[in-house]
């Protein structure tokens, strides 16, 4: 009879050719990625798509109305703020204050809270309890008041507010990736790593990691929305971001006194902010769906 | 209809079980036909993948409702099982059919005692008082081997080890009398010396309690030891059926030669001789399937197994699918022989 | 003829306890996964080591790849005390194929990947030397070379699992630990894999520690075989010996339980007991006096048996006697 071996074929697609047609055909990802796309490629066009400057006041034009009232007219098409600034520029600039707060405090954060992860996970024991103590106290803080007692005392720059941020945003990042290395872990590839000599540094960034990327991209992406949404409150209360730069959360600010008489001066800032993080929202529900393995029907 | 006697009490006729999934219509099961005699053990026999434990899943019941499951019959003693409702299907389960898993780990409800798993069935199909169940649950745990019955009753699963749960398992299908008992994989997860154990109760207790039973494995040395009637299974169809001393003595569809001759016999098999083994893999059951599945791995294969494969039947039961000649079949036959 | 193999293994009373927490308040209990192992490996024999679940042979294995470390008792490799020996130089030494070939493979790496990380972990920095050598293991293991670039759960499990043998092969060890390689697949794609891996052994002359619970699979290939208890070696002699012949109640219990497939057979009947082996609480005496069926009570529960050597084969238990042996 035959025996041996025999070469054979491969069998079935990719995952990742499954995931690419998965991601096609799941709407709530399109739509989140169709509106990241569009206010990101607004905040870098910024200059192209407006004549306006952001920051030139015109106190002969304060608070004209947008184009379709009947005092409106085009040159200023969302109006003008009480300083005579041009609303849409504003609000085209204030894409590029949260997009940039929002993804550097979500990289930072996200560094802290996977390098902790990945050690509590890996190594388990003392480590672990050090750690997951260290999550446990972040977690009773309130991270509103520490970033305005933060910024109060140093002041409302951009890198302070993304610094604050970071510092007080990793633990979602830490508990989910502390949890998905203590189930990678047991695995026996990384028992066959250890077996060839693999340092651990190696192990955890090169075999481990790789695996987490997954999880990362969805809390990541819950995360931007997350820290803009922060920024916004911080900018709001006056101690985020600092006038003259354009926030959606300071310009809800200054709107908010003359809420019944000039409405737009919140609303335009108010749904921009609530389309971006539902967008980021729904791309991490996506990618979270996207990418859950099939188990049996 | 091929399979309907009297004394049969369990009919499949032409099971066909498709599951749709994103790249096609998967056919699971294509066409499995049998009948279980009262009181006798039926024996499934394939690899991953052949359809064995779907089809027993899909006679109790228990497949998801998205995977369509037809049959021209499908009868438990006069009772169509098919197109029978959610409700009235579970009346039937745990009462007439009971099953038993594979896993004992995780077949068990973590947070309830081993009484209350056991008399649950019990109090739902026969409403019996909760002292009538009681009592039956230590009958069957004294009977299934498990000492300290009482003790046992209010202890939890993590308590127990892999083969009492299984013996509990056991226990928990006998608890209603059913007619049918099926278990699927029952010793896979279990050590040597405790499968060896449980195997030696499953017979008994069928002898005692003239159930039936189908056993579904993969293990062609659990088979051959419990089973009277054997199907061997291949890509969702049936390849081989006849009673265990057929199969095993003369072994005639291809397929089944093939698995044979890769088991090492201590004493029979040469030491360190090289396997026999089935070259290729299992082919994909999605979509249009034309002919016999086995033809792409098989060395007598020829043109006209892209046809229809009809069954020849040797005297007596033992049928095979298979167009190859049958001398030819029946010589290598020879040399598998296991025993 | 008997070749006098030189030993490449020498293992001498290893002990291993590990401390198992018993919640917050209560002093943890002790586990005696190994107790007073003693086990000589010969260089280029295949040995199998067969035990049930308890019985310490994946500590064992863990052991012997660094991943633990004795309590006590002393390892030696080839004439050199085995802790002495560097980390780097250990994958030149053993390497492991493990039993689930879908969590042996690193998914999110490329076979090419997996099957070369053992040699860039070592400095080969090479790169095409490395893609060269990895061809070369492709071959070997009867996989197209196309393979490169494929994802472990693209393939079958048999595919996988010599994917795993190429990954331990490429570092060029003596010795290979096969903990379970065949018990997750399927019966066909099982005898692929011995296949292969007898003519790897008869090849490049490796040495294998076959750990299983498939005690055909072992009649087959090994030349030796041990019998593990709730960490100890309780039977050890050749193949042929130990299958015609066993001395020990529970390998002759364990060899009574192989299912051949054999119709004329009922199930067998085991005499064991419903007690089970728990690492945790051992018994007295002798750890395997409640389930056996020539246990001598009270001696059996009081006196713990130590390995006797009769000829080439080394018995645990108190109730053989030389007569027993000789005949």
């Amino acid at each position: 009879m035959k025996n041996t071996y025999q070469i054979e074929e491969i069998a079935g697609p990719s995952s990742r050719e499954i995931m690419f047609s998965r991601i096609l055909g799941h709407r709530g990802l399109i739509i989140g990625a169709a509106v990241l796309c569009v206010i990101t490629g607004m905040a870098i066009l910024a200059p192209i798509l407006t004549s306006h400057d952001p920051f030139t006041q015109d106190l002969s034009n304060r608070l004209v109305q947008p184009f379709w009232d009947e005092k409106g007219s085009t040159s200023h098409i969302l109006g003008t703020d009480a300083l005579g600034r041009d609303y849409l520029t504003r609000l085209i600039y204030g894409a590029r204050v949260s997009l940039l707060i929002g993804f550097s405090t979500a990289l930072g954060s996200g560094i802290i809270g996977t390098v902790l992860g990945l050690l509590s996970g890996y190594y388990g024991g003392r480590v672990d309890m050090l750690v997951t103590f260290i999550i446990t106290t972040r977690l009773t803080l309130p991270v509103v008041l520490i970033a305005l007692a933060v910024v109060s005392l140093v002041g409302g720059t951009l890198p302070v507010v993304v610094s604050v941020l970071s510092l007080l945003l990793w633990d979602r990042f830490a508990v989910v990736i502390r949890s998905a290395t203590k189930q990678i872990r047991s695995k026996e590839f990384v028992s066959a790593a250890k077996a060839v000599g693999c340092s651990t540094p190696r192990i955890l960034f090169v075999e481990i990691l790789p695996n987490l990327v997954g999880s990362l991209v969805v809390i990541g992406s819950l995360e931007v929305g997350h820290a803009i949404l922060l920024e916004s409150a911080l900018s709001f209360l006056g101690l985020g971001v600092q006038p003259p730069t354009p926030s959606w959360g300071l310009m809800v600010a200054e709107g908010k006194g003359l809420l019944f008489f000039k409405p737009w001066l919140i609303t335009f800032p108010g749904v921009a902010l609530a389309l971006l993080v539902l967008s980021l929202n729904l791309i991490g529900d996506g990618i979270r769906d996207v990418t859950a393995s099939k188990g049996i029907e | 209809m091929v399979n309907d006697r009297p004394e049969n009490i369990l009919t499949v006729d032409n099971l066909v079980v498709d599951i749709p999934t994103p790249a096609g219509v998967l056919h699971a099961v294509r066409d499995v036909s049998f009948g279980l005699k009262k009181g006798r053990t039926l024996g499934i026999v394939g690899e991953s993948g052949c359809g064995k434990s779907v089809t027993v899943m899909a006679i109790i019941g228990l497949l998801s409702k998205k995977i369509r499951v037809t049959a021209e019959q499908l009868k438990f003693s006069d009772m169509d099982l098919l197109g029978l409702s959610g409700r009235k299907f579970a009346d039937i389960r745990g009462e007439h059919i009971s099953m038993i898993f594979q896993e004992p780990m995780t077949a068990l409800n973590p947070v309830y005692t081993i009484g209350e798993q056991l008399t649950e069935g019990y109090l739902r199909h026969r409403s019996a008082t909760k002292a009538n169940a009681r009592n039956k649950a230590l009958r069957l745990l004294d009977r299934v081997g498990i000492s300290s019955a009482e003790r046992r009753l209010n202890q939890y699963p993590h308590e127990l080890s892999g083969g009492l749960r299984q013996r509990v398992m056991i226990a928990m299908a006998l608890m209603c009398d059913p007619d049918i008992i099926i278990a699927d994989e029952p010793t896979t997860a279990l050590d040597v010396t405790i499968q060896a154990q449980i195997l030696s109760l499953l017979s008994e207790l069928q002898k005692e309690t003239g159930t039936a039973m189908i056993i579904v494995s993969h293990d062609l040395g659990v088979i051959s030891r419990v089973a009277d009637h054997v199907l061997v299974m291949y890509a969702g169809r049936i390849v081989e059926s006849g009673t265990a001393e057929q199969i095993f003595a003369t072994p005639t569809h291809p397929y089944t030669q093939g698995l044979f001759s890769c088991i090492p016999v201590p004493g029979k098999t040469p030491k360190g001789s090289m396997l026999g083994s089935i070259p290729g893999v299992v082919p994909s059951l999605i979509g249009d399937l034309k002919g016999c599945m086995f033809r792409p791995r098989c060395d007598l294969a020829s043109d006209r197994c892209l046809a229809q494969i009809p069954a020849v039947n040797f005297p007596v039961q033992h049928h095979v699918w298979c167009v190859a000649p049958v001398e030819e079949l029946k010589e290598r036959s020879e040399k598998v022989m296991l025993f | 003829m008997i070749e006098k193999k030189k030993f490449l293994f020498e293992f001498t009373d290893i002990t291993k306890t590990y401390h198992v927490p018993q919640g917050l308040f209560s002093a943890s209990r002790s586990l005696n996964a190994l107790r007073n192992l003693s086990l000589n490996i010969r260089q280029g024999e295949v040995l199998g080591l067969v035990g049930e679940s308890g019985c310490g042979k994946s500590t064992l294995a863990k052991i012997l790849l660094r991943l633990e470390h004795p309590t006590s008792g002393e390892i030696i490799f080839s004439g050199k005390p085995f802790s002495e020996i560097k980390r780097s130089k250990l994958s030149e030494i053993v390497q492991p194929i493990f039993q689930d070939p879908y969590s042996s493979l690193n998914p999110s790496k490329t076979i090419g990947q997996i099957i070369e990380m053992p040699l860039i972990v070592h400095g080969n920095h090479d790169k095409k030397n490395r893609r060269h050598r990895v061809q070369k293991m492709l071959e070997l293991m009867a996989l197209p070379s196309r393979m490169l670039n494929v994802y472990p759960d693209q393939m079958s499990g048999g595919q996988r699992q010599r994917v795993a043998i190429a990954r331990a092969l490429i570092t060029e060890p003596e010795m290979i630990i096969c903990d379970e390689p065949t018990s997750a697949l399927d019966v066909s794609v099982q005898a692929q894999v011995v296949n292969l891996l007898m003519s790897l052994q008869q090849k490049f002359k490796l040495t294998y520690l076959f750990i299983t619970h498939d005690l055909a699979v072992v009649e087959h290939i090994a030349d030796r075989v041990a019998v593990m208890y709730l960490g100890q070696i309780v039977e050890e002699a050749m193949t042929d010996e130990i299958f015609s012949s066993p001395k020990h109640p529970y390998t002759q219990a364990l060899l009574g339980s192989v299912l051949t497939p054999d119709p004329r057979k009922a199930a067998p009947k085991i005499n064991l007991g419903a007690a089970y082996p728990n690492p945790i609480d051992l018994p007295c005496g002798c750890a395997f006096h409640p389930r056996c069926p020539k246990a001598l009570l009270p001696d059996c529960s009081v006196i713990a048996p130590d390995l006797v050597q009769f000829g080439k084969r080394n018995v645990m238990c108190s109730q053989i006697n030389l007569n027993e042996l000789r005949s």
